[in-house]
């Protein structure tokens, strides 16, 4: 769906979803960041498990949301990359204590 | 769309609705006069609980009333999933309130043992539980839950999801439901009923008002009476988040659809619009120190609602002398009544008079004897 | 300066959002004196007009445009003020007070305010099509969020539909990166061409003419743009594949990876709402807008709105609200100060000649209905999954409005709290119910109009009265 512009010269970043090793930037949003990946990054809503990307990348839609080093639903497009960040992908409704 | 009923609700509420579903249900012709978008409506508000410990304490009767309801909460949901499909997730699985610390489980205890001790009062089986028995039922209690009372007969039910069926039903049933029309005035004229709104005038042979605290308005214009006394309660709700809790509290419950429910405040002000912030803040910290795991959940919404409430705390039914086939119904317990409200009142209102060895405990006239005691309401 | 967490408890100026309005707002109240905290959701400054200005990987002028760069003059301006900023900051509750809820870092607080200026902007119209929420549709808005602030470009094949000054910047930008768009749908109604007729005197004097004529001519030498477009459906197994689309009474089939939606932008009222805010339908705009004063004050004694929250009117706009609003507050709590900042006249000027052929556009860009009142099973509420004839549905049994809505039907009850369903609801229902979106009204907000978690909530401040309120036994 994205692809990197060729002149990006930002850090990379590596950070883990699901577990995988994927290289962001710096300065990447998580969602930007999986977006990029190229993995299939598909969430699935906690009422009838209907499979969402994010839609509006600026905090509104709560369709980018995810687990963040364990913590559920956080929204991701307001959420920077930090190195070693491992992010799950949610199916359905978030557990409690996550 | 007529404008003549043998009965015409006042209000459109659960208990108004209920009691047109009700009287739909055997037949009667009716018609619902609502408010519009924009009103005091506790029915979506509430905590939806179908709720019977710790009620009835200072008044016998309300016990083996609220025990009929909670008995007969699984036909009105049963009758409501067969005519609209619509399943209200109706669950009797027994409900606690919890104690945080010594002092307050000693208070609940005290509590219990004055409607035990009451004449005339149905066994609820209600029992205050230690920490080590409520951590059984509860495991994701925290360390400061010193332990509880439960009572088989509490449930819950999708109050929301009611308050939908119910309306649906009232469709099927031909029931004529009729928002935005606020009733203003009611004249009772040659036997007859008239009902004034800026839309209109409906008339009606039978009326029951169920407008909530606004009865207290209503109810004199047919010779009755309905002294409310209105609290503001506040609740906190969670996002959605998979089954953790398998029975509802007094104070925390969650949903079918998953969300946590957190209550509840009394205050005395009555703006539903605005909210206290720090009242909410112990709401949730309460509800944090029970469930500690509830911390890291989301909150996504908060709202204060204006409780129905007589002046007493117990429900009001009565029927008028002066203007035969008019009738209050009030109460706080909309959802846990409102399988009563259908099944038992609406029969009565078709009959033309409530029945006095039932009810004649909840009518207006014990407020004119002495100072009457507030109850407790769970 | 930047901090962590707000230095104090009380400042004279809560300026809420860092785009251009609370840029120049928080800068000019800082200017002249007094204490101003500026407050921004996203990691840097800019707002979603500037985002990322001053981190993203895209140096290179030509490909953002002049007037995105502008935007780093202003940051560096607010950054001179003496304004304390503080970024990544969300604040969930304002009340009629002027105590704001704030939520940095997982931890909340209160602060207060003598004055609070509220620069929230817009967000995109819901553009309420059958499938778009299959992974894959995204607003336009979305795609030039991760282009400016990750430099990521639409790869696959993506067609683009909408309307509006945006969408055309948008596209151009894709393009200058060397994104891939396939097909550009249109969904301008002819009709509006006449319609706007009657303003395009004033047009002919905005700044925004000629840069807008350059754009399109450019994105239309690039990609395959379909005017005159009625309908648009996306459709996929789990995620888009195609998009199918309708003119003249005819369809047609794209396949597509990704579809991006853009049909202008609309106040986000959420926070003005809460706090009790007075708004009203714009007939024009098809959107709330807040009753404001000629200094951008609210109903609410000393809540101001400055930038697209005020009514959409663009950067331009947005800057000079921004100054208004400020200026306002620096004559009401500082006047001695007032001297050295430019006069309200002067501010007031300026905005005149920035708004001069914003009716054109508004008129020009008014989308369709049937791309704001969807049908059948289209969704209108994303969160709880909602569609048009459930509305309907419920409209038949007794909802009269939003509010009651919810209790039949859970809209608006979600995470997004009505953000992505409140317009399409309200014009839904009155075109259903034959009435205005004014008489229809709106969803009841507050607080907190965005999530915290509950241990948040938990740790803030208790007195006895609500403790009492509570624990009653």
């Amino acid at each position: 769906m994205f692809k990197r512009f060729d002149g990006d010269a930002r850090q990379p970043v590596e950070i883990f979803v699901d577990g995988r090793p994927v290289m962001a930037r710096e300065g990447d949003t998580v969602s930007a960041a999986l977006l990029a990946s190229g993995l299939d990054v598909r969430r699935q809503t906690a009422v009838s498990g209907a499979p969402r990307l994010p839609y509006c990348m600026m905090g509104v839609c709560f369709d980018c949301l995810v687990t963040i080093d364990g913590m559920g639903n956080r929204q991701g497009c307001l959420v920077p990359v930090r190195p070693g960040m491992q992010v799950e992908i949610q199916k359905g409704k978030r557990e409690i204590g996550r | 769309m007529r404008n003549s009923y043998d009965v015409a609700v006042v209000g459109g509420g659960l208990l108004g609705s209920a009691i047109a579903w009700g009287l739909g249900r055997v037949g009667q012709r009716v018609c619902v006069l609502d408010e519009g978008d924009i009103a005091k409506r506790a029915s979506r508000a509430n905590f939806a609980l179908v709720w019977v410990q710790s009620k009835g304490l200072g008044m016998p009767a309300y016990t083996s009333w609220t025990m009929q309801a909670s008995d007969t909460w699984p036909k009105l949901a049963a009758e409501l999933l067969e005519q609209t499909g619509l399943d209200v997730c109706f669950q009797r699985n027994g409900g606690f309130h919890l104690a945080l610390g010594e002092e307050e489980l000693e208070q609940r205890s005290l509590l219990l043992k004055r409607l035990h001790n009451q004449p005339g009062a149905v066994d609820y089986k209600m029992e205050i539980l230690g920490r080590e028995q409520v951590a059984r039922m509860l495991p994701h209690i925290g360390p400061e839950v010193s332990g509880g009372s439960f009572c088989p007969y509490d449930g819950h039910v999708n109050s929301l999801r009611t308050f939908r069926a119910l309306h649906t039903g009232l469709a099927k049933f031909g029931v004529d439901y009729r928002p935005e029309h606020p009733v203003s005035d009611i004249k009772h004229v040659q036997g007859e009923f008239r009902l004034i709104s800026p839309k209109g005038e409906i008339r009606a042979g039978k009326i029951v008002l169920a407008a909530g605290n606004a009865n207290q308005t209503l109810a004199p214009m047919v010779g009755l009476k309905a002294p409310m006394g209105p609290t503001r309660g506040q609740i906190v709700v969670t996002e959605r988040t998979m089954p953790f809790l398998p029975h509802p509290l007094t104070t925390v419950r969650q949903t079918d659809e998953g969300t946590v429910m957190i209550g509840d405040s009394k205050e005395d002000m009555l703006d539903d619009t605005v909210l206290n912030l720090p009242i909410s803040s112990v709401m949730a910290d309460r509800a944090q120190r029970m469930f500690p795991m509830l911390g890291r959940l989301n909150v996504v919404r908060s709202w204060s609602g204006i409780r129905v409430m007589p002046k007493d705390g117990f429900p009001i039914y009565d029927q008028s002398e002066s203007c035969p086939g008019a009738f209050v119904t009030c109460c706080h317990s909309g959802v846990t009544l409102a399988s009563n409200h259908a099944f038992e009142i609406a029969p009565m209102v078709a009959a033309g008079a409530l029945d006095k060895n039932k009810l004649g405990a909840f009518s207006a006239t014990r407020f004119e004897k002495s100072e009457v005691r507030t109850s407790g309401y769970y | 300066m930047t901090s962590n967490r707000p230095m104090r408890d009380e400042y004279d100026v809560a300026v809420i959002g860092a785009g251009p309005a609370g840029l120049a707002a928080a800068s000019l109240s800082a200017q002249s004196g007094l204490s101003t905290l500026l407050l921004d959701e996203n990691q840097g400054p800019g707002g979603q007009v500037w985002r990322a200005v001053t981190s993203t990987p895209l140096k290179q002028t030509r490909l953002l445009g002049d007037d995105y760069w502008a935007g780093s003059k202003l940051v560096e301006e607010v950054r001179a003020s003496g304004a304390e900023i503080l970024q990544g900051a969300t604040v969930w509750s304002l009340d009629p007070h002027l105590e704001l809820g704030i939520s940095v870092g997982g931890g909340s607080q209160f602060i207060r305010a003598r004055r609070v200026i509220l620069a929230t902007g817009a967000l995109e119209r819901p553009f309420p099509i059958p499938g778009w929420t299959l992974p894959g549709v995204m607003t336009a808005g979305a795609a030039q969020t991760v282009l400016k602030s990750s430099g990521l470009v639409p790869s696959g094949k993506t067609v683009v539909a909408g309307q509006g000054p945006l969408f055309w910047l948008l596209t151009a930008q894709i393009l200058r990166m060397g994104g891939q768009i396939d097909l550009i749908l249109d969904t301008t109604q002819r009709l509006n061409y006449l319609r706007a007729l009657p303003h395009a005197a004033a047009f002919l004097r905005s700044p925004y003419l000629l840069k807008g004529l350059a754009m399109m001519r450019e994105v239309r030498s690039k990609v395959r743009v379909v005017s005159g477009v009625t309908k648009i459906a996306a459709s996929g197994d789990g995620r888009l594949e195609r998009v199918t689309y309708e003119v003249r009474g005819r369809s047609a089939t794209a396949p597509a990876d990704l579809l991006l939606l853009h049909q202008g932008v609309v106040p986000n009222v959420n926070l003005a709402m809460s706090a009790g805010v007075k708004h009203q339908w714009d007939e024009i705009q098809l959107c709330w807008v807040p009753v404001l004063d000629s200094n951008c004050g609210t109903s609410v004694d000393g809540i101001a709105i400055a930038g697209d929250g005020a009514g959409i009117a663009g950067v331009l706009a947005a800057v000079a609200r921004g100054r208004i609003a400020a200026r306002a507050a620096v004559e009401a709590l500082k006047p001695e100060a007032g001297a050295k900042a430019p006069s309200m006249d002067t501010l007031r000027a300026a905005l005149a000649k920035v708004e001069r052929g914003r009716r054109f556009l508004d008129v020009l860009f008014q989308p369709p209905k049937q791309f704001r009142i969807p049908e059948g099973d289209t969704v209108v509420c994303r969160c709880e999954e909602v569609t048009a004839q459930d509305i309907l549905d419920s409209v038949a049994i007794g909802a009269t409005g939003p509010n009651q809505l919810k209790a039949y039907r859970r809209t608006g009850m979600g995470p997004c709290q009505g953000r992505l369903c409140g317009l399409t609801v309200t014009e839904l229902m009155a075109d259903a119910r034959g009435k205005t979106p004014e008489e229809i009204g709106y969803y009841r907000l507050r607080a907190p109009v965005k999530p915290i978690t509950l241990s948040e909530l938990a740790s803030l401040p208790k007195d006895e009265s609500a403790t009492k309120a509570v624990v009653r036994g």
